[in-house]
């Protein structure tokens, strides 16, 4: 399963589907990450995590084993 | 799809005698904070909800000459409630809030330049069946990127008045209010989010399952919310059946193709969506904007860390120095009051009390007051802005190994100047067990009134004969003892009290901004008001306490000393007068002095030392007549400075001391330190002067410690009496030794001796529990340390 952290700072990806801890899920798709809308990889914290990604017209930011929940399909 | 609300009625009739109730209800970092001050002006008052550790922020708003209640509700991205304090934002709108009159209109403050994911909460506050206004806040920013919204089109669609601000340049702000007063006892918002027939009916079923107890919107949230506060709370109240049945409607659901929570965001982000289209016009390519342009620097793997790096630094610089020259002149003040009073009121105790007990407790706090309120416009400055978030993203995995987030970062960092505006700071913090466990450790970090005891024994014990490195080297030991221990504590915390699911990180960094100086202000107030309030109240009582207890008995030891004053009072005077007609050349000496020793030439060396001889040379006539007087007053001062020791060795506290001591042995302490840091539990600067009291160098001051640099230190008053001080049962022995020095800065390096700290602690958790607990902690841990390292330091040496 190809997961939005393993995305490349600059690609963009649609996403797919949602697993894992419920609140998280929760908490992820208020904030708009919704199965069929894109994600773009900004890229990552110095120290290797968290990650930051843009969705919609906001900047989010989550770590790495979060974004391990959110399977995405790259865009070229 | 949209599905119609009932008919519904009003929710409260607003008779004209109470003022009717507008909510601001909005995602973080959308203005409502600044809308909500533009609104109510400076009539804002703050308060708290019972049980909760959210606070209450009301005010009072005048519109076209109709007033009414405000209430800021906490910045949120949904109602769907997770803990105790986001239940309350629920309640409020309900009604069911207890105290809390249920509002009238709900002003939803919307991002225009983040439009969808802004509307997300709003679609939420729609179902609650109260009047909805929009505000629709920085159109401009909207504007900059491109995008343009027709706003009675949006009005139209969404079915509630939507009014364009600018909440900053206060713009749109009559309309707006136009529009809450007409609103205020209309209909309830005629549309929101359908959701599919399979989800409405579990809802349904559910809701008959639970009567009448249970409002329409907690039931859905019963449902959708998996593991949140509404599943526990009535689970907990109506047992696990309820667990069981809305069990297995959520596995109806999933099976229908409406899987929990997926059927709220599609529901609802489809219902905007088609709401938006047409209405809000976005250019194909989205501009680059300065947040963008910004953040590719700020959160560049080494560009970002520097300027990290740089920011953390100036933080910590400003608060050392821009606040010294207030600090110097609060002492000033506060020692000019106490002159004042000496003279203007008799010798006596009443005004000892208020002298030392009163002025010099609340004194020892209040000069912490420009530092505090340094770092509470920084920080202010810092969220405004938007970067505090970047502060967190860069910092999040170094936190994260300890258990906490990237959030506690600078609340522990501020606590390094001091831990009261540090952990009023973990505010931001949104995870309970998180937000904890910073707090409790926040302490550890060295802060500033440790500083003052650092010197003084550093600069007692640790120079003469020693490399000159050491001194620096301890010092940073001593902070980095705290720094050390926090985050272990924080983990150990994190593995076993405070043990839980890991918290959700995800969080929103924010567009850049120009912070503004209004807001930054009225936090600046707001905060050292509150410190002030709290100074003015906690530690009075404990500084009092401490007094009366060092002060009483007092038998006719205050009779002897003020005769013995009063035989010298006229020598004394014009020693006093003499002392201060040289003080300006006394600094200069000390100041060539100091260049002299660190000078890097020779010539510069022996310049430094001509001049000092020159200014020295100007002295020598007030120097000589000082001396003759100190001839008088030296005997005289003696004799004084012992009957002040009897007193206070035979003193209620003094007689604790020594009940102790057998417990303060083991550190290498005598009595006379138990004393002192028993009286310094309060407030752990105090220590200096109760040092100075008890081996009888009068009174010490410690404002010319914190100046003095460490070889001068060795020359003090005190800095001497240390080092001479023998114990009572082994005059051959010496107290201070190193590992003794050592093991009393350890021990106040890691101590909790801050009466404002722990009344921040109690309020900020709304439980003694905690505060008690930081104490016990503390002093057990800072306890054990200074064991180790006397046991250790005496084997070694």
């Amino acid at each position: 399963m190809f997961t939005l952290d393993r995305l490349p700072p600059g690609q963009r990806g649609r996403i797919l589907s949602l697993t894992g801890d419920a609140i998280l899920v929760q908490r992820l798709m208020e904030m708009g990450m919704l199965e069929g809308d894109e994600v773009e990889m900004i890229g990552a914290a110095p120290l290797g995590d968290p990650l930051e990604v843009r969705l919609g017209d906001s900047r989010l930011s989550l770590r790495r084993s979060e974004a391990a929940r959110v399977e995405v399909q790259p865009l070229s | 799809m949209t599905s119609p609300s009932p008919a519904a009625v009003p929710p409260s009739a607003a008779s004209p005698a109470r003022r009717p109730v507008v909510a601001l209800l909005g995602n973080p970092n959308t203005g409502k904070t600044t809308l909500f001050n533009a609104l109510s002006g400076l009539n804002h008052r703050v308060g708290n909800y019972p049980g909760v550790t959210v606070e209450s922020k009301k005010g009072h708003m005048v519109c076209a000459g109709r007033h009414f209640e405000l209430i800021d509700l906490p910045g949120t991205y949904s109602l769907a409630p997770r803990s105790p304090d986001e239940m309350v934002t629920v309640n409020i709108i309900l009604g069911h809030q207890e105290g809390e009159t249920r509002p009238d209109v709900v002003v939803c403050i919307v991002d225009a330049s983040n439009l969808e994911r802004n509307l997300y909460l709003t679609t939420q506050a729609l179902e609650l069946g109260v009047p909805v206004v929009i505000a629709l806040n920085m159109i401009d920013v909207a504007h900059a990127q491109g995008i343009e919204i027709d706003v009675p089109a949006l009005a139209e669609r969404l079915g509630v008045p939507v009014v364009s601000i600018q909440a900053n340049r206060r713009r749109g702000l009559d309309e707006l209010g136009k529009a809450v007063a007409h609103a205020v006892g209309g209909a309830a918002p005629p549309r929101h989010p359908a959701f599919p027939p399979p989800f409405e009916r579990e809802t349904a079923e559910l809701a008959a399952a639970l009567g009448d107890g249970v409002p329409p919107y907690l039931v859905r949230r019963l449902l959708l919310d998996v593991g949140g506060w509404t599943e526990t709370r009535l689970v907990a109240r109506l047992g696990d059946t309820l667990q069981g049945r809305v069990g297995d409607a959520r596995k109806r659901l999933a099976e229908a193709g409406c899987p929990v929570p997926a059927v709220e965001a599609r529901s609802r982000y489809g219902w905007i969506r088609e709401a938006l289209a047409g209405c809000v016009h976005r250019p194909a390519v989205r501009p680059v904007t300065w947040t963008d342009r910004l953040d590719r620097w700020l959160t560049h793997r080494l560009a970002g860390t520097l300027v990290f790096l740089a920011v953390m630094f100036l933080l910590f610089q400003s608060i050392f120095t821009a606040a010294r020259p207030f600090m110097r002149w609060i002492d000033a003040a506060r020692g000019y009051l106490a002159d004042l009073i000496g003279h203007s009121l008799p010798a006596g105790p009443f005004t000892s009390l208020l002298v030392e007990g009163v002025l010099g407790g609340v004194g020892a706090v209040v000069i912490f007051l420009p530092q505090i309120l340094i770092l509470f416009g920084f920080i202010a400055i810092l969220e405004d802005c938007g970067y505090m978030a970047r502060a967190a993203f860069l910092m999040d995995r170094l936190m994260a190994r300890c258990g906490l987030s990237g959030k506690s970062f600078i609340p522990l960092l501020s606590s390094m100047a001091c831990a009261v505006p540090g952990i009023l700071a973990t505010r931001v913090i949104e995870d309970r067990r998180d937000r904890l466990a910073t707090i409790v450790v926040a302490p550890l970090m060295s802060c500033s009134a440790r500083l003052p005891v650092y010197i003084l024994l550093i600069g007692a014990f640790l120079t003469d004969g020693y490399p000159f490195w050491l001194a620096g080297l301890t010092m940073f030991a001593l902070y980095a003892l705290g720094l050390v221990l926090a985050p272990l504590v924080a983990l150990l915390l994190k593995r076993t009290l405070l043990r839980g699911q890991p918290p959700v990180f995800v969080m929103e960094m924010p567009p850049y901004k120009w912070p503004s100086l209004r807001a930054v202000l009225r936090r600046m107030f707001d905060s050292g008001w509150a410190f002030l309030q709290r100074a003015g109240t906690v530690i009075l009582a404990s500084m009092v306490l401490v007094w009366v207890l060092l002060n009483f008995p007092a038998g006719d030891y205050p009779e002897r000393i003020a005769a013995l004053n009063a035989s010298v009072a006229e020598e004394r005077e014009k020693a006093d007068a003499l002392r201060e007609s040289i003080a300006p050349q006394v600094r200069e000496v000390r100041r060539l002095a100091r260049l002299e020793r660190n000078a890097a030439t020779a010539d510069k060396h022996d310049t430094y030392q001509r001049q000092r001889a020159a200014v020295k040379g100007q002295m020598a006539p007030t120097l000589a007549e000082l001396e003759q007087l100190e001839r008088r007053l030296g005997p005289v001062d003696e004799q004084v400075n012992r009957l002040e020791e009897e007193w206070k060795r035979g003193s209620y506290l003094g007689r604790i001391g020594r009940l102790i001591e057998p417990v303060v042995r083991p550190l290498g302490w005598d009595w006379r330190i138990g004393v002192a840091v028993l009286a310094s539990f309060p407030a752990r600067e105090v220590v200096v002067s109760t040092l100075g009291i008890i081996y009888q160098q009068g009174k010490v001051d410690t404002e010319e410690i914190r100046e003095a640099d460490y070889a001068e230190v060795a020359d003090t008053g005190l800095g001497k009496a240390l080092s001479d001080a023998r114990f009572d049962d082994d005059p051959a022995r010496r107290v201070f030794t190193v590992p003794t020095a050592v093991s009393l800065m350890v021990f106040f390096a890691l101590c909790c001796q801050c009466a404002s700290t722990l009344a921040v602690i109690r309020r900020e958790t709304r439980s003694w529990t905690w505060a008690a607990f930081t104490f016990v902690y503390m002093t057990a841990l800072a306890y054990l340390a200074a064991l180790i390292v006397y046991q250790v330091g005496s084997l070694l040496s």
